[in-house]
């Protein structure tokens, strides 16, 4: 595959890294893009999470540049593209109800970009068949895509999207019309997909599960801005604010106090003895309902362990895990996850035990803030 | 395990009978509700064009005949007649189409609210009178006209332009009658198409012509089918327009009809005029369907 100067210039996808600064877009008197700085490396499987107008979509349009923001720069390596038209971006992407031409067969819509850049017919052929055979619909080509389901169709948008060999590879929501087991299967394979092209993808999503799952990083958006980037467990192990964690994951918030001295503690227990960063301000407490664990008698190592006592308000069964709410200090929520052990062993709680809870020190979360409690 | 239906002993079979017969009453009481429509087709469809056809088969003496038939094929005249309709109907599609298509493309890339008001526009001549309206071109286009008039003040041309009375003033007429025939199918046609297709076009690379070429032409294509058929089908059997701006000279099927009628009071003749039109309309429509799946661009089964 070497001497092919003309159709086989785009023989290895170099991945690209994209560079986005100060990128604002307004719609009326809401920002949509509030000069969003962002950072995406060459490779990266990268997911803006936020909710429903938070702007993540705004973002991925104006990648692909079906959008034109008011100011800002987005860079895909050296190159300036907030001025360049869609069709000359050379980026892959997936929409959210895939947009596959119904006037054109499997192979039809896969072949669409390559016929655009005047690839012959042969090696088209033999694209298509790699690209069906990568997303796992050989012998599909002669279908017509009111014939597929809804995960097939998934699969052909993909391999259109990524048949061209872009350099980018941008995915709107591809999931959220997929039933839960075909999504969480489509995740994994997504993943894996991403691992063998090697293409820098940027994933919207506004599910944090999702999100969680496929991720090298997580970008979490709300009101047009950029209010958290980081690894999975970053994410989750430390939200930036309120918002964050509450978005991403289950927790319950609780208001600490501080005094003089600036030790921050929840009902007469000191959380840290310093508020980190800036001092001024409310901060709480985050905690995870599974970091939580039920203490009988004494704990192994007091000095690292926070304590909560409180009373079962209610109990459910969930299946893998069981879920309860208790009440604690007479006027805060605490929500409990306990994973299910042997089927005889589960922890059984009713409504009115009073039950004493553990948290490993280094598992309590302070944020600044006090969330909408 | 073969079910029999009748069976009433099986417990599989529990209400079986009782089920199917209400589900025949209710397709009974579904089908009973075109009953006035379908009387009515009876009366004023069915029953005057059998009886068109009775009449087309009797000679002048009251005995059955083919003489009529038998004229059409003899005298030059029929033949001409036929083929200035289909020429001037196929004209006026065609000029429906230049005019429609960017106005109905338009249409639907507003904004829904806006194009609802554009599209009173297009509508609100719709409203009015078919013989106002086809007046009004002649105060236009007459030589003594506002155009005629308007143009030569303006210096673009000196002596006035025959612009009615003539296969042009017909044309004009027609067009602007058969306008929204087009456009309102068409227009329903292109806001289905999604948006995003047009993006993803882009996307992998079309440029904008290109883009608007392979997916979004091809995707409004069934619109422009439906409507070009309708306005196509409608002018085949025009009289108004064409007897007014053709001014006598663009004989078309239906100014023929009358003209038999008022000079030669032959009813016969009349009859196998509407008789082979009509025909020729259901042979257009057939190889149509035939050649553009027309049962999906009508309605929309797959």
């Amino acid at each position: 595959m070497s001497s092919k100067p003309d159709a086989g210039s785009v023989t290895d996808s170099t991945a690209l890294p994209i560079h986005i600064r100060g990128l604002t877009k307004k719609y009326g008197q809401l920002y949509a893009l509030d000069s969003v700085d962002l950072e995406i490396a060459s490779g990266e499987f990268l997911t803006l999470l936020g909710p429903s107008g938070s702007g993540k979509t705004t973002l991925l349009m104006a990648i692909a540049g079906f959008n034109r923001p008011d100011a800002g720069s987005i860079r895909f390596g050296g190159a300036e593209m907030v001025l360049t038209p869609p069709h000359r971006r050379d980026v892959g992407m997936v929409f959210q109800n895939y947009a596959l031409f119904p006037h054109m067969n499997v192979a039809e819509n896969i072949a669409f970009p390559l016929k655009l850049r005047h690839i012959s017919a042969q090696e088209r052929a033999e694209r298509v068949a790699v690209a069906l055979e990568t997303v796992q619909l050989s012998g599909f080509g002669e279908r017509k895509i009111d014939q597929l389901s809804g995960g097939q169709r998934q699969r052909v948008a993909l391999a259109r999207a990524f048949v061209f060999r872009p350099r980018i590879l941008l995915m709107d929501e591809p999931l959220s019309a997929l039933d839960k087991k075909l999504r969480e299967r489509m995740q994994i394979e997504l993943k894996h997909l991403h691992d063998q092209l090697g293409v820098t993808t940027v994933y919207v999503t506004h599910d944090q599960r999702e999100a969680l799952t496929m991720s090298d990083r997580i970008a979490v958006i709300n009101y047009g801005k950029l209010v958290q980037i980081g690894t999975p467990e970053e994410i989750y192990n430390r939200p930036a604010n309120a918002f964050v964690a509450d978005f991403i994951g289950e927790s319950t918030l609780l208001p600490l106090t501080r005094d003089g001295s600036g030790k921050l503690s929840f009902e007469d227990q000191i959380v840290a003895t310093a508020a980190p960063g800036d001092a001024a301000g409310d901060w709480s407490l985050v905690i995870r309902p599974e970091r939580l664990f039920i203490v009988q008698g004494e704990v192994a190592n007091p000095d690292q362990t926070l304590r909560f006592s409180g009373v079962v308000r209610d109990f459910v069964f969930q299946g893998e895990s069981a879920f309860a709410i208790l009440s604690v200090g007479g006027h805060y929520e605490l929500a409990v996850r306990f994973g299910s052990t042997s089927s005889s062993s589960r922890p059984l709680l009713r409504p009115g035990d009073s039950v004493s809870l553990g948290l490993s020190r280094e598992d309590a979360i302070v944020i600044p803030g006090q969330g909408e409690q | 395990m073969n079910a029999s239906n009748r069976g009433n002993e099986d417990p599989a079979l529990l209400n079986a009978m009782a089920l199917r017969a209400q589900a025949v009453r209710e397709q009974r009481m579904l089908l009973s509700l075109a009953t006035p429509a379908v009387l009515c087709v009876i009366a004023i469809i069915v029953i005057p064009v059998g009886w068109l056809f009775y009449l087309s088969f009797i000679g002048g003496d009251g005995q059955p005949t083919l003489e009529h038939y038998q004229k059409m094929l003899t005298y030059k005249s029929y033949a001409r007649v036929f083929v200035t309709t289909f020429q001037v109907s196929l004209l006026t599609t065609l000029v429906c189409i230049l005019i429609g298509y960017p106005l109905a493309y338009f249409l639907a890339i507003l904004p829904q609210r806006l194009a609802g008001l554009f599209m009173l526009t297009v509508l609100l001549p719709f409203w009015t009178s078919l013989l106002v309206r086809t007046y009004a071109w002649l105060v236009l286009l007459q030589k003594k006209g506002l155009l005629n008039d308007f143009a030569i003040a303006m210096g673009l041309w000196e002596t006035p332009i025959k612009l009615v009375y003539n296969l042009t003033g017909t044309l004009i007429g027609m067009a602007h009658i058969m306008l929204p025939f087009l456009v309102l199918p068409l227009y329903g046609a292109m806001r289905k198409i999604d948006r995003d297709l047009v993006h993803a076009a882009a996307n992998l690379g079309a440029s904008p012509v290109q883009a608007f070429w392979k997916v979004y032409f091809p995707l409004s294509l069934p619109g422009m089918v439906a409507g070009s058929l309708i306005v196509f089908v409608l002018c085949l059997g025009f009289y108004v327009t064409p007897a007014v701006l053709g001014g006598g000279r663009v004989m078309m099927v239906a100014t023929q009809i009358t003209a038999i009628l008022e000079n030669q009071f032959d009813w016969g003749a009349a009859s196998a005029l509407g008789v082979v039109l009509l025909i020729a309309t259901l042979f257009v429509l057939i190889a149509a369907a035939r050649l553009l799946k027309l049962d999906v661009a009508l309605f929309g089964k797959r």
